[in-house]
């Protein structure tokens, strides 16, 4: 039996804030160690300032985990001394004096099974260790400090997963809830980070650390079962040890550090008192967190009639939901969904796509609504679509400039399915006798038209003229 | 020129054009010239000090806003950060940090046009209670120079009780700023915990120290109060305090207060003369309309063990940034392995400093936390018990300060468990968050007695009133300079 727990360190990226100081939460568009302050750089004299609206977001994140929230946190400092650590040591948060971190035990569903969460602490994040100089020998370290002190959420699992494919289907489930509840935006790059304990049926438990996307995540644990099977398959014992996690071999190393044997010496933050947060914050809280994408899925099917699936991806990704929530009305929402799930998602698949698309959600309730009129052909809608991504014009100009609108004037239609009917005898034939091939006639209307045809009307007109 | 008077004459002095700033700030410098390098109480001098009193005589002149301080000058703790200047907490390991911002005490005084004169000697980083362990050399005492003065606000004590500065600020641990006020005959005040911010305060155990005044009267040690206590954005553990007035109905008198005496306070160990001066402060306390009783907090007797072991944790872990790879002193980091480079850094430290960093490297530790540290943290709480419950019954406690004399320079420095003992009547207002205070009240064979008096959290207003009345009961010999 395979056993695969985890930990998970999100960066809360929506955060204005440091976790303890007024530096930016978002360090990422700074020059080397210019987004650092006395705080944050742990200047002698300097204290932690807690951001409370780290507080609150976590909070959130372990409501939404379903995890239990005690009435009163804290935090604790781990002490070790590494030079990406300013003070060396890190404030974080732990349960063994009693549950004092954000987030006790919870629980996830992913599809029918359970995925047991252990904990939820807040802790910030250290500086960034940039080693210059080949991977046999380093032979300098640079130190940028503008990560030291962002807030970062460490999600705890149960070793209940089993095979790699549980933990990326938990992975999607966690990002999408991470970006739904707007504190995270997980494709950041080193916003999601984790560690994965690993063990077959028969075998010590494997720690493997420093795995820095999701991404990697999955093909380290698979990485690290294959090789942990084919040691046991040879009789070989699997010891018990942390391995590092390869991103340019994609293999993981044994570390053959200490760190195992660190003594932490844990104890109470003095310099930031017990925090409460009673059953009236969290009410407060719940009332600001956003719909769940759960509730979600289930409104579109319901009161839309949105087809499952569907309503799955709008759901979980929230850059979608939020298009659709403000471009859909009661009408249109069926169309709106489905402009999103299969016409532009391939127009916005990544980060830097999304960025750069010029489409708003008022284009997109005009697209709908313009479908459903009959005012463009749903090819067109796609072509339409395509070129707003890139330059946000209004539809009415883009239909006009690339000539998409619809041919509806009958007397034009009229004179096209005159030429289809003379052109193709035959067909027109065999419509008469089985009226079900009718359709071949339509497809060659739509040709001539480029697919501008209104399909209704194209329809009615040749039935009129042939039956 | 009398360099002698209180802090609040000197404002009246300067408001009423009797004295000017300028005048005053440059005797102080002048006799800071004189008499510190016999007793050493400075480690660096503000060399504009004289500038900035005239620019504020000027301020006075032209009928401009100004500050309560009127340019009083004022002294440092070289454990506290002013902006621009160097802060080396009395250790190698930071001879050459340059605070890049001020304390908030130092924001406040600075709003209140203070002069700072100088940053003066401590124990490094705070640790001990005779200044012998500043890497820069000890400070002696003014009544008798082959005396320590006490620490480790030591250089704060010596600078107000020689007349180098009008008040200083120290900052008190276990008793750094009470048992320096008792050894040199001024007033040394610990606040509640929480009253005072800490930022910028370069911490030692950060969960019970607070910085607190030295000062030559009671009274000032209310007026200071009232200009550094309240909220601080930048201190979380901060408390409101309303903006109290501390100096208002500081006369008010301790009649029908109820008094308890320490009885562990006044136990083995005790100087006879201590012990009389303390019965001498208690029947005047009674004059005065006081009742007094004894009451035992036996916990006490385990106080000191439990303060070195919570302070030297604490003190593992803030001094654990000292590594010298982001401010310090000069000792390249090119060429060495990350782990080898802090091993050797760290030796800078000098040996008190070094003692306390092993210990916190011990008692929390993994297997030894149960047997140290953790007893250590119940002691605490049950500390706090006691003596919650003995101020549902007592509005004040009482007892020496110190149950000794101050002892000869080099008499106990080889004897950290003689000099630990020291500190039985100081830690327990630290360990419980108390308020307490130290008052001059007697001169024996040439040595100051100092009396203390602890009030409940948030009760300082109360203290500092029961202070002035014990104050007002003696008259002292002038020191001997």
């Amino acid at each position: 039996l395979t056993k695969i727990g985890l930990e998970i360190h999100s960066q809360l990226t929506k955060l204005e804030s440091k976790l303890f100081c007024p530096c930016k939460a978002n360090y990422r568009e700074f020059e080397p160690n210019t987004n650092i302050c006395p705080i944050c750089m742990g200047l002698p004299g300097s204290l932690p300032r807690l951001n409370q609206k780290a507080v609150e977001k976590a909070t959130m994140i372990a409501m939404e985990l379903n995890c239990t929230t005690p009435e009163k946190i804290a935090f604790f400092r781990k002490n070790y001394f590494y030079p990406d650590l300013p003070k060396n040591f890190q404030i974080t948060q732990l349960n063994i004096y009693g549950d004092t971190s954000v987030g006790g035990k919870g629980i996830v569903m992913v599809g029918e099974k359970k995925i047991r969460i252990t904990r939820i602490q807040l802790e910030e994040d250290p500086g960034r260790l940039i080693y210059e100089g080949n991977s046999e020998k380093n032979l300098v370290t640079l130190v940028d400090y503008n990560r030291a002190g962002t807030p970062l959420v460490e999600i705890v699992t149960e070793p209940d997963f089993e095979n790699p494919k549980e933990v990326r289907e938990f992975l999607n489930i966690l990002s999408s809830l991470l970006e739904n509840l707007g504190v995270s935006d997980p494709s950041l790059e080193g916003a999601m980070r984790a560690d994965a304990n690993v063990s077959i049926e028969g075998g010590n438990k494997v720690e493997i650390k420093n795995i820095g996307s999701f991404h990697d995540l999955e093909k380290a644990v698979h990485f690290e079962i294959t090789r942990q099977q084919s040691l046991h398959s040879r009789d070989i014992p699997i010891i018990q040890e942390t391995r590092h996690w390869d991103d340019k071999r994609k293999i993981t190393i044994s570390s053959r550090s200490k760190e195992e044997d660190l003594d932490y010496r844990y104890f109470l933050e003095g310099d930031i008192p017990w925090i409460r947060i009673g059953n009236k914050v969290k009410e407060k809280l719940k009332s600001e967190m956003p719909e769940s994408i759960s509730s979600k899925k289930q409104r579109y099917v319901s009161k839309y009639n949105i087809p499952v699936q569907v309503a799955d991806v709008l759901s979980s990704d929230k850059f979608y939901s939020d298009l659709f929530e403000e471009a859909h009305t009661k009408e249109n929402a069926k169309e709106v969904a489905n402009i999103i799930t299969t016409d532009l998602m391939g127009l916005v698949d990544t980060r830097e796509k999304r960025e750069s698309s010029k489409l708003t959600s008022s284009h997109l309730k005009d697209i709908a609504d313009s479908i459903q009129s009959g005012k463009i052909a749903r090819n067109s809608a796609k072509n339409a679509l395509n070129e707003i991504v890139k330059n946000g014009k209004k539809l009415s100009d883009i239909i006009s400039e690339l000539d998409l609108g619809n041919v509806s004037d009958e007397l034009e239609l009229s004179k096209i399915i005159e030429s289809v009917i003379s052109e193709e005898p035959q067909a027109v034939e065999q419509a008469k006798s089985n009226p079900q091939t009718i359709n071949y006639l339509v497809g060659k209307v739509m040709q001539k038209t480029k697919g501008k045809a209104d399909p209704k009307l194209t329809l009615d007109l040749l039935k009129n003229k042939i039956l | 020129l009398n360099l002698k008077i209180s802090a609040l004459q000197f404002t009246r002095d300067v408001k009423s054009g009797n004295i000017s700033a300028e005048d005053f700030v440059a005797k102080t410098m002048e006799q800071i010239q004189n008499v510190d390098d016999k007793l050493h109480a400075f480690l660096s001098l503000n060399d504009k000090a004289i500038d900035q009193a005239r620019e504020i005589d000027k301020k006075i002149k032209s009928g401009q806003k100004i500050g309560q301080c009127v340019g009083m000058p004022i002294s440092i703790k070289d454990n506290i950060c002013i902006k621009d200047t160097k802060t080396t907490c009395a250790s190698k390991m930071l001879e050459n940090f340059i605070a890049p911002y001020d304390a908030t005490v130092i924001t406040k005084l600075r709003q209140e046009d203070a002069i700072f004169v100088g940053k003066v000697n401590l124990d490094e980083f705070a640790m001990g209670l005779s200044t012998e362990f500043s890497a820069y050399g000890p400070s002696k005492n003014p009544w008798n120079t082959d005396y320590v003065p006490g620490g480790s606000s030591g250089g704060s004590a010596v600078s107000v009780s020689a007349f180098e500065c009008i008040a200083s600020l120290g900052s008190d641990t276990g008793g750094s700023v009470r048992n320096p006020a008792s050894f040199c005959s001024t007033v040394g005040y610990k606040p509640t915990y929480g009253l005072v911010s800490r930022y910028g305060l370069i911490s030692y155990a950060n969960s019970i120290e607070q910085i607190g005044p030295l000062t030559r009267t009671v009274e000032d040690a209310a007026f200071m109060l009232n200009l550094i206590s309240g909220l601080d954005p930048n201190d979380d553990t901060t408390v409101d305090n309303n903006n109290k007035d501390y100096l208002k109905d500081i006369n008010f008198g301790i009649e029908g207060k109820k008094i308890g005496i320490i009885k562990e306070m006044i136990g083995e160990g005790i100087d006879p003369s201590v012990l009389s001066a303390t019965k001498e402060a208690i029947s005047k306390l009674e004059g005065l309309g006081a009742t007094c009783e004894e009451i035992s907090l036996d916990m006490i007797k385990y106080s000191v063990a439990a303060y070195y072991t919570i302070t030297a944790t604490e003190a593992g872990s803030n001094l654990a940034r000292y590594d010298n790879l982001r401010y310090g002193y000069n000792f390249p980091v090119e060429g060495y392995e990350f782990n080898s480079y802090i091993e050797k850094a760290r030796k800078k430290f000098g040996p008190e400093v070094t003692r306390r960093m092993i210990l916190g490297g011990f008692v929390p530790s993994a297997g030894h936390a149960g047997k140290y540290f953790l007893k250590a943290l119940k002691v605490k709480s049950k500390l706090n018990r006691q003596i919650n419950d003995a101020f549902k019954k007592f509005d004040l406690l009482i007892s020496p300060t110190v149950p000794i004399l101050p002892f000869k320079i080099g008499e106990k420095i080889n004897d950290p468990v003689a000099l630990f003992l020291v500190d039985i009547n100081t830690v327990t207002a630290n360990l419980t968050g108390k308020p307490a205070i130290s008052t001059p009240f007697a001169i024996s064979n040439g040595l100051p007695i100092g009396i203390q008096l602890i009030a409940n959290s948030m009760d300082d207003k109360l203290l500092l009133q029961a202070a002035y009345a014990l104050e007002k009961t003696v008259k002292l010999p002038e020191v001997p300079i």
